[in-house]
């Protein structure tokens, strides 16, 4: 359900960035969201297509580059890489992990008009 | 996940499989769409440079947080907290787990010790409010409406209504829409969050709700007077939220028997004591500071 705030809040950052940047439409949005952003990337998509109507990124597609999920191991002092957060170490199986990529939700570039 | 037909092999799983496709992709990708052998890089071919046939059109390179927006409205709440040393909680559970139940009799107990205020989450109605109030406490509610979650916009305004200055050195609970999902994504300023868990809903829920018990620093495990009639195993539930959260806490306590209460409520003497110490330190660091540069 969430993801309906988040695609206001991608409308929002387009809208306040059109001044700035000068354009008026935007055509295409590339995201960058982690594999532990807790973010269901194909209702983002709906949604963002619903909130969209009516303003500058009508029509505007979402393209999402997907990150690996990384965590930093307390036991074995090494960085693996994780799905979930509630995966185990893959060295040691240690659960002891700090996760250190993979949960951002960022607006990485647009192509505007 | 296609972004063009909008298919996914991504996050959604039915009964822990992943989706398969059984259809076929014979639409044309779009040239930002980048074919190395059965890999998809998005973003990384021609169109990342130049869009053909699209002469206007620019790239701008904006590098935003799509939360942003919540998080500069947290920090105004988190220094609103800090100016009148207001300890805000932020309690997040499932529908039906206990919070306004746990908060009312967290309230009798702490009330005359520190002022209190309580902000109400929920889509609709102002009961739990009204539940509030009538311990003697300044409660506010907030109707989400369609919303599924409490944002730091609203948490605002609802201080606004509450008269902070009022509240100085007490305790500030926001009672978060019960939602075990998306309460977690939204930072409202808060010093903690803290989940609370039935042990009427099964003890695998920290695995199957982890981003929650990720961003909680607490988890109370609440109705634990009904534990003889129930085969919910603690220790496997604790061990669960471990997994999700190696350093998360975890306190017992059932609310209507009052079992574990006191410590809940000590570790709340304690974590609002350790936030004010903290606060101080840091302004003697500032003032010597400062009293170096006369």
């Amino acid at each position: 359900m969430h993801e309906m705030s988040i695609a206001e809040g991608i409308v929002q950052v387009l809208e306040n960035e059109a001044a700035q940047q000068n354009y008026q439409r935007v055509k295409r949005v590339w995201l960058e969201i982690g594999p532990l952003a807790a973010i269901e990337t194909e209702s983002l998509v709906f949604c963002f297509d619903a909130v969209t109507k009516n303003t500058l990124a009508e029509g505007a597609e979402l393209v999402i580059l997907p990150t690996q999920g990384l965590a930093f191991c307390m036991q074995c002092t090494q960085t693996v890489p994780i799905k979930q957060r509630y995966d185990a170490c893959v060295n040691c199986g240690s659960y002891q992990l700090q996760v250190t990529q993979g949960d951002e939700m960022r607006i990485k570039e647009l192509e505007v008009d | 996940m296609c972004t063009v037909c909008g298919c996914s092999d991504g996050n959604v799983k039915i009964e822990g499989h992943h989706h398969d496709h059984d259809h076929h992709h014979d639409h044309e990708h779009h040239d930002h769409v980048h074919h190395d052998g059965q890999d998809i890089h998005f973003g990384q071919g021609p169109a990342h440079a130049h869009v053909t046939g699209l002469s206007q059109s620019r790239m701008v390179q904006i590098e935003q947080d799509i939360l942003g927006k919540n998080d500069q409205y947290a920090m105004i709440n988190r220094s609103r907290f800090k100016a009148e040393s207001l300890f805000a909680l932020n309690l997040v559970s499932s529908p039906g787990s206990g919070k306004t139940t746990l908060l009312t009799e967290t309230i009798q107990r702490l009330k005359g010790s520190r002022p209190i205020a309580v902000i109400e989450g929920d889509q609709q109605t102002a009961n739990d409010a009204d539940r509030i109030r009538a311990t003697g406490v300044s409660a506010v509610q907030v109707n989400t409406g369609k919303g599924c979650h409490l944002d730091a916009h609203m948490v605002g305004h609802a201080l606004d209504n509450l008269a902070s200055e009022t509240l100085a050195g007490g305790y500030l609970f926001i009672e978060n829409v019960g939602n075990l999902v998306c309460p977690a994504a939204f930072d409202l300023g808060e010093a903690h969050k803290v989940a609370i868990l039935s042990v009427t809903e099964g003890e695998d829920k920290p695995l199957k709700y982890p981003d929650m018990f990720h961003a909680a620093d607490l988890m109370i495990l609440n109705k634990t007077d009904l534990l003889p009639h129930l085969d919910f195993d603690v220790e496997q539930c604790i061990a669960y939220a471990r997994q999700v959260n190696p350093e998360i806490q975890v306190i017992q306590l059932s609310a209507r028997s009052g079992e574990g209460m006191d410590e809940w409520t000590q570790w709340l003497a304690d974590k609002r004591r350790q936030m004010l110490e903290s606060h101080i330190a840091q302004l003697e660091a500032q003032t010597s500071h400062f009293r170096d540069l006369l």
